[in-house]
């Protein structure tokens, strides 16, 4: 598997390392319901198996943080952008 | 179909013509008391401990493919019970327990090696750690021995005892550890809970759960819609799919696993072992192969295939462990969909939607757990409540914080 890396062009997947679903934002702390929302932002999961959204991290290149659009079946990737949190 | 001397010798004499299937194939009927989704070693388990241990008959397990095709199929199959922490420890003994006399049980023989299993270590600070595993191990009844230097190379002398960056000090053993026949484990459960009466039901995917008033009463599935009092979902990579249908989530990363097998050579091997200082482990199979593998390939998959630089990780690992297998050639390798839990710990619980009971978490490890999977999943079906060795296998630890992580590697499922 090779990454596309905006920065870098297309490089082998051992530069990079994974974290994981892109899809969970952290709650807002003070919601009255943030319990339950931070059990559900750090353990739960969609788990797709189809078209993914993911963090890698480009650690043995430019170290930018990536959103990797991956197809979990088949290991496609159809699109990689630079990664800045929302909050 | 049962096996004797007297069966053997009546086919032989008939050119084995004779043979009849082990047990029935059958057709899906409209509805059963307990509906087991999912046909690999952990769901048969579940069926024939229901008719047997609780007397529940009217059972069927659906399968989408054929029986044993998916990670039963796919493991090195391994049985061991070292674990440390008291929540996993006591349920993976119970496990080895029903391994050692799993034969008797099930009258199949499912070939149990217990030919030992040895950790290696390679510090003081890994010996340490170890020998609190093995005082755990100990603890539970599962034994342990902790061998110094010269009593390992006494057992194992083809090690690389000096290697400059991994240098060999020592290892922990269970000698009870071993391996079984993955495919004879199907078969066996399989024959057995079909002679009680349980339907296994094969080509048949679940593409639905119907959910009345909150609760579960159904499946919808490619061999038409199956009604049921209670649902059993123990289906290892596609949790999360069926989890989807009934409306929920889990704390599960689908993640690929690849194992690995040698071409066949003169028995070298007598024991399972494992490398400490990066992750292999290694058997040897009846017909010669040396089975291997190491770390899942790390991302999210369901593609039931791996890629080259886990390939090359695994085997750079033998090569720190064993360099004499370095002109062996790797006959196939072979990939598996595993159930990555957020603390590397398995889950045997209801699920969040009334009727539905899960079975999942298994990690890279799901195979030695067969026997007492199905043993506390059939309890917990048949009696409402966790059997005494699961009650912290709860799919709530992680809302209350009281996870089993063995590694220490927080909710972070590829590095467990």
């Amino acid at each position: 598997m090779r990454i596309a890396c905006p920065h870098c062009g297309l490089r082998d997947v051992r530069e990079f390392t994974y974290l994981g679903d892109a899809t969970p934002e952290r709650p807002d702390p003070q919601a009255p319901d943030a319990v339950d929302r931070f059990n559900a932002y750090v353990y739960m999961r969609d788990n797709t198996a189809g078209a993914h959204r993911e963090l890698w991290y480009h650690g043995a290149g430019c170290q930018a943080w990536l959103a990797v659009e991956r197809n979990t079946r088949t290991h496609v990737i159809a699109a990689v952008r630079s990664y800045k949190a929302t909050s | 179909m049962h096996y004797s001397g007297l069966t053997l010798a009546w086919n032989a004499l008939w050119g084995h013509k004779n043979w009849r299937p082990a047990w029935r194939d059958a057709a899906p009927k409209a509805s059963y008391d307990v509906i087991i989704i999912g046909g690999g070693g952990h769901g048969l388990a579940t069926a024939h401990y229901l008719a047997k241990v609780h007397g529940i008959t009217n059972v069927a397990v659906l399968e989408k493919n054929w029986i044993g095709s998916g990670n039963a199929g796919r493991n090195t199959t391994i049985i061991r019970s070292n674990y440390l922490l008291p929540g996993n420890e006591g349920f993976y003994e119970w496990s080895m327990k029903l391994w050692e006399g799993l034969e008797q049980d099930l009258n199949y023989n499912t070939m149990v090696s217990q030919r030992g299993i040895i950790n290696i270590y390679h510090s003081d600070v890994q010996r340490d750690a170890f020998a609190r595993r093995g005082n755990s191990m100990r603890l539970h009844g599962a034994g342990g021995e902790l061998l110094n230097r010269e009593r390992l190379r006494a057992l194992l002398p083809y090690l690389d005892y000096d290697n400059a960056r991994f240098p060999i000090h020592g290892g922990l053993m269970q000698p009870r550890g071993g391996t079984a026949r993955h495919d004879a484990v199907v078969w066996g459960y399989a024959r057995a809970a079909s002679d009680r009466g349980v339907d296994i039901v094969q080509n048949c995917e679940v593409t639905g759960i119907t959910v009345e008033n909150g609760r579960a009463v159904g499946v919808e599935t490619t061999r038409g819609v199956i009604r049921a009092n209670k649902i059993g979902i123990v289906v290892a990579g596609n949790s999360s799919r069926l989890a989807a249908m009934a409306g929920f989530r889990l704390p599960i990363e689908s993640h690929v696993l690849q194992a690995f097998v040698s071409e066949g050579i003169k028995p070298l091997v007598d024991h399972v072992i494992t490398f400490g200082a990066g992750h292999f482990y290694i058997s040897q199979s009846d017909k010669g192969g040396l089975v291997f593998g190491g770390d899942i390939d790390g991302y999210n998959s369901y593609a039931q295939r791996g890629n080259l630089p886990t390939v090359e990780d695994v085997c750079e690992g033998g090569m720190a462990l064993m360099p004499m297998i370095g002109r062996l050639r790797v006959l196939r390798s072979w990939g598996g969909l595993v159930d990555m839990s957020m603390d590397g710990s398995p889950i045997i619980d209801h699920a969040p939607v009334k009727g539905i009971y899960l079975n999942t978490g298994w990690c890279y490890g799901g195979f030695k757990a067969t026997p007492g999977s199905g043993w506390c999943f059939a309890h917990l079906i048949a009696r409402d409540e966790p059997h005494t060795t699961a009650i912290e296998l709860r799919l709530d630890r992680y809302a209350t914080g009281t996870v089993l992580d063995e590694r220490g590697a927080g909710p972070q499922p590829n590095l467990h």
